[in-house]
């Protein structure tokens, strides 16, 4: 290229900067917008609530002597919406029997700063289902890795045609809806599902499975462990076959090749596949109550009961100081195990 | 080590099938339990093709919301993406792909909660009387599957040749031109993927949903949530059955795509 073309083009270059600059601006303010709206304001929303109470009021209207009266009263718990009226009418020094009510009803509205809701996070019911949550999440996250990690082995070193249908057959599970997935499970464990069938046909049982614990971790080990299998395949489909085969010439035996090739190799893929399970084990709710009946409260079913309340008993403040608490928990946990990958070393392969 | 591999596999393969399994068997189960067979039919079947019936009703309404949330998302999320792309990397791009990990990162419980708050207090504040209904379903969905899109179409993005775009311009194309001739068939495969995946995750949600849609509009698997505390009928597993065999063609579909955007690389 020639000075003065070089000179030309670079020009022309600058000036394509400036306009697509302006051009980029436009292009990402519909998404700013959105995403500023729908995923940054509900999470100011959930710290918002959390740290708000929850005020009842009786909201009263009536008409006395061709007057019309609207009046608000603070809802108490002798206060019933009868006797609501009869203040409402006192106060307007109107007699009961006068008044035409034309509205009245207990309505709420958010109040102010409070520390009660986070305080209700630690009461032993909730602490209990968050360690409940937390060590069954765990037990489910190791389980799936000790399933996942030789199953994705063994798929990363077959043939490309079965690797293309075996990506296929893991998928196919995951889009298929998983209430039905779990409700599946739960008429399978059932205490006359298959297994007891199968048992009592060869004389044993019948075994109580639904409402363990083990249960409940099968529901997650099942719905997620495609999670695990997929980012850990991915890592080890992209290891260089080469060096598997210069372990082999070298004299390694398959625990060494395993432990200082393989393993440090996959690292990342774990780390992801570690996260992508427990994240959604460690918040479901619909697992643990087809699982065990209902009778295993964890911090999902928590959050979802108190937020089905809505404003009654301060449902939604209070569930959404779990969900609060939920997050942080998760934030600090993906932090740490993204410390690990880190560290490893093994970011490389990614 | 190989052995070993064949039995984890089968294991695993079982395992994950079981359920599928159960399901299939017993959508032709003659009588009414989930969980006793007691015969080979197909009335299961029959009922809803014949009756349309609240399954179906449900059914009609997740198509039609996957498909709307899944084209709107696309849409959001291509523009986002080459937005994002035509970005430099520094403080921009970096928060706005930040946010855009949180629906990714967050627990499904998490973004419900979060979206429904929002829209109680939005209804606090213009006095509705629903919090939730089929517009804020709409939105919900828009929003957790538009970073699904940029997922898909960032990487293609970052892939293609930027200077084919400059040698375009050079030669006489409009900007407009040459992003529709140039940059854009090196990006409809991510395209079409990330639609596909909104598609897909749109019609299988239930927890954001859950949160966010209204008595108007019920999706199919809210409606199947609700029942589920009664009792469920082998009309739901039938239904899924139906629905097992047009994902198996979707994914089909999906890796053929996949596969030809892979052969078209090597060929390039």
């Amino acid at each position: 290229m020639t000075g003065a073309k070089a000179g030309a083009s670079a020009s022309v270059l600058t000036e394509k900067k400036e306009k697509t600059s302006l051009g980029a601006k436009l292009l990402n303010a519909p998404y700013l917008l959105w995403s500023a709206v729908f995923i940054v304001v509900p999470i100011l929303m959930v710290v918002f609530y959390a740290f708000s109470e929850t005020v009842g009021y009786y909201e009263i209207s009536f008409t006395a002597g061709g007057r019309e009266y609207v009046c608000e009263l603070p809802a108490a718990e002798d206060l019933t919406l009868e006797g609501a009226k009869e203040q409402a009418a006192a106060q307007a020094g109107v007699s009961l029997a006068d008044a035409t009510f034309t509205h009245a009803s207990l309505e709420y509205r958010s109040g102010g700063f409070t520390l009660a809701n986070l305080k209700e996070v630690w009461s032993p019911a909730s602490r209990r289902a968050m360690l409940l949550s937390f060590l069954y999440s765990l037990a489910a996250t190791a389980i799936s890795l000790v399933i996942a990690y030789p199953f994705a082995y063994a798929l990363s070193r077959s043939g490309a045609k079965s690797q293309r249908i075996q990506m296929l057959l893991i998928m196919l599970p995951m889009w298929m809806n998983m209430l039905v997935r779990t409700y599946s499970w739960q008429q399978i464990l059932e205490n006359n599902g298959v297994i007891n069938k199968a048992l009592a046909f060869l004389g044993l049982g019948p075994a109580t499975m639904l409402g363990t614990s083990g249960a409940v971790i099968l529901g997650m080990v099942y719905n997620y462990l495609p999670y695990m299998i997929l980012p850990i395949y991915t890592v080890m489909s992209k290891i260089d076959v080469s060096l598997l085969e210069a372990a082999d010439d070298l004299g390694c035996n398959w625990l060494q090749k395993l432990w200082r090739l393989i393993l440090p190799l996959s690292v990342p893929g774990i780390i992801s596949g570690l996260i992508m399970v427990f994240v959604p084990s460690i918040s479901t709710f619909y697992i643990s109550q087809k699982m065990s009946n209902g009778m295993i409260k964890l911090v999902g079913d928590l959050i979802e009961s108190k937020i089905k309340d809505q404003w009654a008993g301060g449902g939604l403040n209070v569930g959404a100081a779990m969900s609060l608490v939920l997050m942080v928990i998760i934030l600090v946990c993906t932090f740490v195990m993204n410390r690990f990958s880190d560290d490893d070393g093994g970011g490389m392969v990614v | 080590m190989k052995t070993l591999g064949r039995i984890v596999s089968f294991l695993v393969y079982f395992f994950l099938y079981a359920p599928l399994l159960v399901m299939i068997v017993f959508s032709f189960n003659a009588g009414k339990s989930t969980s006793v067979f007691s015969g080979f039919s197909l009335r299961w079947y029959g009922e809803l093709f014949s009756g349309g019936g609240m399954l179906i009703e449900c059914l009609r309404n997740s198509l039609l919301l996957a498909v709307l949330s899944a084209v709107i998302a696309t849409l959001i999320g291509t523009v986002a993406a080459i937005g994002i792309y035509r970005l430099k990397k520094g403080f921009v791009s970096g928060a706005i792909l930040t946010v855009n990990n949180i629906p990714l990162m967050n627990p499904d419980i998490v973004t419900g909660v979060s979206m429904m708050l929002l829209f109680v207090f939005a209804a606090g504040l213009f006095g509705a009387l629903n919090a939730t209904n089929f517009y804020t379903l709409l939105i919900a969905h828009v929003t957790f599957n538009i970073p699904y899109v940029i997922l898909n179409v960032l990487p293609k993005l970052r892939q293609s040749d930027p200077t084919l775009y400059e040698a375009a311009l050079d030669l006489g194309c409009t900007p407009q031109k040459a992003f529709f001739k140039v940059t854009m068939p090196q990006i409809t495969s991510g395209i079409l993927a990330g639609l596909l995946m909104a598609f897909t995750l749109s019609f299988d949600d239930f927890v954001i949903s859950y949160y966010t849609s209204g008595p108007d509009f019920v999706t199919l698997p809210v409606y199947i949530y609700s029942l589920v505390k009664k009792t469920v009928k082998p009309n739901i597993y039938a239904l899924y059955s139906i629905i097992l065999v047009a994902i198996l063609v979707l994914l089909i579909v999906y890796n053929a795509i996949l596969s030809r955007s892979d052969t078209k690389k090597e060929g390039n």
